[in-house]
C-alpha cells in the first residue's frame, strides 16, 4: 500500500499554507541553481547579471544624484562646458566625454536606466503577448487569423528600421523622444511574444489535463490562467532572459542613432552617440567609447549567458517531469 | 539450411551483469542473467515492466544504450559447430550479424519503419545489404535472358550491364563499380538489382499473408495499419532467414484479433524457416499460445525456466505463482502480488523478491538463490527448493 | 432498474479536411447512431478494437465533444423523453421541441446550462501522466472540480479533498506535491480522487488501467469496485482488455466501426456471443492455458478505415455469415431475450419479405 490514511491535519494558518505551497517550488529553484553552478559559463552569466543588478540598485549610493532628474548627468563646475573630453582623474574616475559629461555617473545610472527600460518594455510586451497569444491560440479561428495578420505585418519589417520610423513619426507629433523610443520598441517586440505564446498554447491545448479541466467544469478563463499559463512559462522565461539583453541593445542603438534619450541623459547609447566624433581620432580619447562599450557588453553578455544557462537547465528539467 | 543448424543451444547467456549509470545512482539492471535458447524453439521471456527482459534481448545483439554498460558475463552464439561470445566481438562483426543471423522486431511497428521510404524499399534494403550476391546472380541470369531476345541497341546496353554486374560479383568495392554507381546515366544499371530486390520484397509480403502485395510494396509506412506494419517489420526481419529472431512485445500495441493473426503467423514462419525465437512479453496469455519454453524474470534475475505446460500447471517460484494468480477471473476479486518492485539502485542483498514473497525464509534476504534444476528441464532460483524439500 | 442515462442515435463525426481550401472532403464516422441505456449502479463495459469509437463515445456522452446528432438524456423523466420523441416525429420545427431539447437534452444544451451537469458526470483518463497538470499541486488538482464550479469554499474544499484522497488510499502528506513525484499507479489514484471529489453519480473510466503495470492494475480495479459500492457510482468502463472487462462489468456492449453490434449481461455475452464479430473477438483472446492453443486465427483481415465504412452491415466484408441483405441494409439492434441484443441479420434470422 502506498500510504496509510492519516488523521486530517489541515494547515493552521494562511502562512503555514503558504509555506507548504512554496516548498516544492523552492526545491525547484534550488535545483535550478545547482545546475547553474555546474557550468562555468552559467556561473559567469549569473555573476554578470547580479553585478549589474547591484550597480543598478545602488546607483544613488555610488553616484549621488545632483539634479532634479537623477538620470540627467550633472556637470562639473570646474570643467564647465569644456567641449573636449577629459581623461580619467580622481574626480572623474572614467573621465568625461563631449561637453564634460561625467562618464562614471553616466555609466552607473545607465545601468539603472537599462534595467528600468528593460523591465518596462518586457513587461508591456509580455502583457500584450500573453493576452493576444492566449486568445489566438486558445480560440483559434477568426480571432487567431486576425491577430496573426497583425503580427505578420509588423514582422515583415526589419525591427530597428521600423522602430526608427516610429520614433521619428512620434517625435514629430510632439512626443518626448525617450517615451517614443520606449513605445516603438514595445511595438516591434510584441509580435514575437504573441507568436511564441500562441505556439505554446497550441501545444498545451491538446494535452489531456486541459480536457480534464473542462470535464471538471472549468471556464475558459480559468483554464487559460490556471493551466495553460503555468505550463508555458518555462520557455517564456528563457526567451525573456535572452531578450532582456537584446532589448537594451536595441534601445542603445536607437540612442546611438540620436532617436532615444535626450541630451545629457545617462544612457549608454547616448554616451556612445556623444563619442562618435572622437572615435576617428584613434586612441587619443579612448575612454569615451571604451567605457560605455564595456558596460553594454557586460550587461548583454550576462543576460545572454544566463538565458542560455536557463535554457539548458529548464529543458531537461521539463523532460524529467 | 537445416544442415547448418546443430541440435544444441543456439544462444547461451551466462551470468550477464549490466548496470545503468544514471543521475540517481547505479541501477543494477541485470544481476547474473543465465538463459539458453534451444535451436528451433520459441522461448518466452516474461516479466513485468522494469525486470530487464528488453535489456537482456538487446544485449544479445550487443545493443546497449548508454548510460548502460555490461559489467560481465558472456553470450555464446553456437552456430556451424563453433561458439562465439557475442559480447567480445567487434562492432563491425556485430553489424554483420545483426539482421543477417540475428534479427529483432519491436513493439511499435511504425516506429521501426522509416517514414520516408516505401515498404518495398525497406525490405529490399535488407536484401541489398545482406544477400547482395544472390541478387546479383539473379540479375545476371535475368540479363542473360534479356540478351537472348533483344534488339541490337539493347544488346549493346545489356552486354555492358552484364559486364558491370559480373565485376560487381567479383569485387563490389572496386573502383570501377564505385565510380560507375556515381556517374549520372551509367548508374542506372543499378536499377536492375533494385528491381530484383523489389521482387524479393513482394515474395516476402506474400509469405506474410499481406493481401495485394504488388500494391502494398509501394506504400509508405504511415499508410499501413498497425497489423500490416508489423507484418512488414517481420518480413524485414525474416528476409535473411536468420538463425534467431528476437521479438520484443511485437503484439502489445495491436488489436486482439490482429494479435491472434500475428501470433499464428510467427509460429508458422518459425516452423517454415527453422529459426529460433526469443519472445519477450508481459502477457501470460500470449506466452501460453505461442511459446515452447518460458523464462520468468524479476528485477534483473531469471527466477524460473520451464517447459510452457509445466510452468502453467505447476509453477514453482512464488513470483510465477503470483503472476498466474493475478490473471483476472470473473466473479473473484482482483489479486495482485503485494508490494512493489525494489529499487534497483539499492537492491536487496539476497533474493530480490524476498520482501514480497509469502514463503520467505530466513536465508532469503541474505543469500541470492541460484538457478537449480528441480525437475526435468524445470529450473528455479528459490531457496525453497534448495534447502532440501 | 432506474435509467440514469439514455442515449438515442448518437452521432459523432470528425471532418477530414483536404484540398486547397481545407474543405471537408470526408468524415470519420467515429460514432454512428448509437442507442443504449445506462442503468443506475451498474458497470457498463464498452469493448472494441482500435477505431471502433469507444473513447469518442465516452467523451461525447459527457459532452467533452459535441455530438453531430442524437440525444443524450440524463435522468430525464420518461414522459419528457416521450414528448420529445413525439414532437420530433410530428412537428420537428416547433418551438416547444427546441425549448425542451435545450432544457433536457445534453446534446443541445448551452454550455452555461451544461456546466451544472458537470458535477454529476466525471471521467478518468487512460494516461495519468498527461491527464494531471504537471504544474499543479495534488491538492489543487483534486480540488479543481469543486473550485471551478463553485461547489465549495475555503475549509470545506480542503476537507473534501482530503476525504477523496483518503478514499483512494492516499493521504495528507501527498497534498503538497507535484504529480511527477508519484508512480503511475498513484497518479491514477489522484485522477480517481479528482473524479469522485464532486460526488458524481456517473464516472466514465476510459481505459484506466492500460498505462499501468500489471500489479498496479489489480489494485486499481479493486479500488474501482470498492468505490462503486461505497459511493453508489455508475460506471462506464471502456477498454480493449476483454478479460478485465469480464471481471468488472455487469453489462457489456461490443462496438465495431462506430456501432454497437451486441450487448448483453456480462456472463451471458462471454458465454454465448451471438454476433460473428463478438464471437471472433472473444475467440481471439489469448488463453493462459497452453493446452488450449488456437489452430486458426478467428478473424482475418483488418478493420477498415472509419472514413469509408462498408455499406450495409459494417462487418459484412469479413463476416463468415454474410448474406445478400447484409451488403445493403444495416442490421438494427434486436432483443433476442434476457436483455441480449444483437445487430445481425443472420443471427436474428432476418427473412426477406
Amino acid at each position: 500500500m502506498e500510504s496509510k490514511p492519516q488523521a486530517a491535519k489541515l494547515p493552521k494558518s494562511r502562512f503555514e499554507n503558504f509555506k507548504r505551497v512554496m516548498q516544492p517550488r523552492i526545491k525547484e529553484i534550488r535545483f535550478i541553481f545547482k545546475r547553474i553552478r555546474e557550468s562555468p559559463l552559467s556561473i559567469a552569466g549569473l555573476i554578470l547579471v547580479s553585478y549589474n543588478l547591484i550597480i543598478a540598485l545602488f546607483a544613488p549610493v555610488l553616484a549621488p544624484p545632483k539634479l532634479y532628474n537623477p538620470y540627467l548627468i550633472p556637470r562639473d563646475p570646474e570643467l564647465g562646458f569644456k567641449i573636449d573630453p577629459s581623461p580619467p582623474s580622481p574626480t572623474h574616475p572614467f573621465g568625461t566625454t563631449r561637453l564634460s559629461i561625467d562618464l562614471y555617473y553616466g555609466c552607473i545610472w545607465g545601468t539603472r536606466f537599462a534595467f528600468q527600460i528593460g523591465l518596462e518594455i518586457i513587461g508591456a510586451t509580455l502583457v500584450i503577448g500573453l493576452v493576444l497569444g492566449m486568445l489566438a491560440g486558445y480560440y483559434g479561428g477568426l480571432i487567431d487569423e486576425i491577430i496573426m495578420r497583425f503580427t505578420d505585418i509588423i514582422l515583415a519589417f526589419p525591427g530597428l528600421i521600423l522602430a526608427m520610423a516610429f520614433v521619428a513619426t512620434l517625435s514629430r507629433a510632439g512626443w518626448n523622444t525617450l517615451d517614443a523610443a520606449l513605445l516603438s520598441i514595445i511595438l516591434i517586440g510584441w509580435p514575437g511574444y504573441v507568436r511564441l505564446i500562441r505556439g505554446e498554447v497550441l501545444r498545451v491545448k491538446t494535452e489531456d489535463y486541459i480536457e480534464a479541466a473542462k470535464a471538471s467544469g472549468a471556464t475558459d478563463l480559468r483554464i487559460m490562467l490556471r493551466h495553460i499559463l503555468p505550463n508555458s512559462i518555462y520557455s517564456l522565461i528563457v526567451v525573456v532572459t535572452l531578450d532582456f539583453g537584446g532589448i537594451v541593445l536595441t534601445a542603445a542603438a536607437l540612442s546611438f542613432l540620436g532617436l532615444g534619450a535626450p541630451p545629457g541623459y545617462a544612457d549608454w547609447g547616448k554616451l556612445i552617440y556623444d563619442s562618435i566624433s572622437y572615435a576617428g581620432q584613434g586612441f587619443k580619447y579612448w575612454w569615451v567609447y571604451t567605457v560605455p562599450g564595456i558596460f553594454i557588453v557586460l550587461f548583454v553578455l550576462g543576460w545572454n549567458l544566463l538565458g542560455d544557462a536557463l535554457r539548458d537547465v529548464l529543458d531537461p528539467l521539463y523532460r524529467r517531469k | 539450411m537445416e544442415s547448418e543448424r546443430s541440435e544444441e543451444n543456439l544462444i547461451q547467456i551466462k551470468n550477464l551483469y549490466l548496470n545503468f549509470y544514471t543521475y540517481d545512482g547505479v541501477v543494477k539492471a541485470l544481476d547474473g542473467v543465465t538463459l539458453n535458447l534451444v535451436n528451433g524453439e520459441i522461448l518466452g521471456l516474461v516479466g513485468e515492466t522494469g525486470c530487464g527482459k528488453s535489456v537482456t534481448s538487446l544485449s544479445t545483439l550487443s545493443i546497449v544504450i548508454p548510460p548502460g554498460k555490461i559489467q560481465g558475463g558472456q553470450i555464446w552464439f553456437n552456430v556451424k559447430g563453433k561458439s562465439y561470445d557475442l559480447l567480445s566481438l567487434s562492432e563491425a562483426t556485430m553489424r554483420r550479424i545483426r539482421g543477417r543471423y540475428i534479427s529483432m522486431i519491436f513493439q511499435e511497428p511504425r516506429a521501426a519503419l522509416n517514414p520516408v521510404y516505401t515498404v518495398g524499399n525497406q525490405i529490399g534494403e535488407v536484401f541489398l545489404l545482406h544477400r547482395k550476391e544472390e541478387l546479383i546472380k539473379s540479375t545476371i541470369d535475368q540479363i542473360k535472358k534479356d540478351l537472348a531476345r533483344a534488339s541490337n541497341l539493347k544488346r549493346w546496353i545489356y552486354r555492358r550491364e552484364l559486364f558491370l554486374y559480373e565485376k560487381m560479383l567479383k569485387n563490389p568495392k572496386s573502383f570501377l563499380i564505385k565510380s560507375a554507381s556515381k556517374i549520372p546515366i551509367i548508374r542506372r544499371f543499378q536499377n536492375r538489382v533494385q528491381n530484383e530486390a523489389r521482387k524479393r520484397a513482394i515474395e516476402m509480403l506474400k509469405l506474410l499473408n499481406i493481401p495485394d502485395p504488388g500494391r502494398v510494396v509501394d506504400m509508405y509506412p504511415h499508410e499501413l495499419s498497425g497489423g500490416m506494419a508489423q507484418r512488414v517489420v517481420i518480413a524485414m526481419a525474416l528476409s535473411c532467414n536468420p538463425f534467431m529472431l528476437i521479438a520484443d512485445e511485437p503484439t502489445t500495441n495491436l488489436d486482439v484479433t490482429v494479435q491472434a493473426q500475428i501470433l499464428l503467423l510467427i509460429k508458422e514462419l518459425q516452423k517454415k524457416f527453422g529459426s529460433s525465437v526469443l519472445y519477450v512479453t508481459h502477457d501470460l496469455g500470449v506466452v501460453a499460445e505461442t511459446c515452447d519454453r518460458v523464462a520468468v524474470m524479476y528485477a534483473g534475475n531469471v527466477v524460473e525456466i520451464a517447459d510452457v505446460i509445466a510452468l502453467f500447471k505447476k509453477p514453482l517460484h512464488p513470483y510465477t505463482q503470483g503472476l498466474l494468480e493475478s490473471i483476472p477471473r470473473p466473479g473473484e476479486k482482483f489479486v495482485s502480488i503485494p508490494g512493489t518492485v525494489p529499487s534497483l539502485v539499492n537492491p536487496p542483498k539476497g533474493c530480490r523478491f524476498h520482501d514480497r514473497c509469502k514463503y520467505a525464509l530466513e536465508i532469503c534476504p541474505n543469500v541470492k538463490p541460484q538457478l537449480v534444476e528441480v525437475e526435468n528441464g524445470h529450473m528455479v532460483a528459490c531457496h525453497l527448493y534448495t534447502e532440501g524439500k | 432498474m432506474e435509467v440514469l442515462m439514455s442515449i438515442e442515435n448518437l452521432k459523432k463525426y470528425f471532418p477530414v479536411l483536404g484540398g486547397v481550401f481545407r474543405r471537408r472532403i470526408a468524415e470519420v464516422k467515429a460514432v454512428d447512431s448509437v442507442t443504449f441505456n445506462i442503468f443506475k449502479g451498474e458497470c457498463l463495459g464498452i469493448v472494441g478494437e482500435s477505431g471502433c469509437g469507444k473513447t469518442t463515445l465516452g467523451k461525447t456522452i459527457i459532452r467533452l465533444l459535441s455530438p453531430n446528432g442524437g440525444h443524450i438524456f440524463y435522468k430525464t423523466p420518461q414522459e419528457l423523453v416521450e414528448a420529445i420523441k413525439y414532437l420530433e416525429k410530428h412537428d420537428p420545427k416547433s418551438h416547444a421541441l427546441k425549448h425542451l431539447l435545450r432544457k433536457y437534452d445534453l446534446a443541445y444544451m448551452h454550455s452555461s446550462h451544461l456546466r451544472k451537469f458537470r458535477k454529476y458526470m466525471q471521467i478518468v483518463y487512460q494516461d495519468p501522466t498527461t491527464s494531471l497538470d504537471p504544474r499543479m499541486l495534488v491538492k489543487d488538482i483534486v480540488a479543481e472540480p469543486l473550485v471551478a464550479q463553485g461547489l465549495a469554499r475555503g475549509l470545506e474544499v480542503e476537507e473534501r479533498v482530503l476525504t477523496a484522497l483518503e478514499k483512494v488510499g492516499l493521504g495528507e502528506k501527498h497534498l503538497y506535491r507535484y504529480p511527477h513525484e508519484f508512480s503511475g499507479g498513484q497518479r491514477q489514484r489522484i485522477a480517481v480522487a479528482r473524479a469522485i471529489v464532486p460526488n458524481p453519480e456517473f464516472v466514465i473510466l476510459d481505459e484506466p488501467t492500460s498505462s499501468v503495470d500489471v500489479s498496479v492494475r489489480a489494485q486499481l480495479l479493486n479500488l474501482f469496485q470498492d468505490l462503486q459500492k461505497d459511493l453508489g457510482l455508475t460506471y462506464m468502463f471502456i477498454s480493449h482488455d476483454l478479460s478485465v472487462v469480464e471481471c468488472i462489468s455487469s453489462r457489456v456492449a461490443v462496438m465495431y466501426l462506430g456501432k454497437i453490434v451486441e450487448k448483453a449481461e456480462t456472463e451471458e455475452l462471454y458465454k454465448n456471443p451471438l454476433h460473428p464479430y463478438a464471437q471472433a473477438l472473444f475467440a481471439s483472446i489469448p488463453v493462459p492455458d497452453p493446452t488450449k492453443r488456437k489452430k486458426r486465427a478467428p478473424l482475418s483481415g483488418e478493420v477498415p478505415s472509419p472514413v469509408n465504412p462498408p455499406p450495409g452491415c459494417r462487418f459484412h466484408p469479413r463476416c463468415p455469415l454474410c448474406m445478400d441483405v447484409c451488403r445493403s441494409k444495416e442490421p438494427p439492434l434486436v432483443d433476442v431475450g434476457r436483455g441480449h441484443h444483437v445487430a445481425c441479420f443472420a443471427v436474428t434470422k432476418y427473412e426477406t419479405q
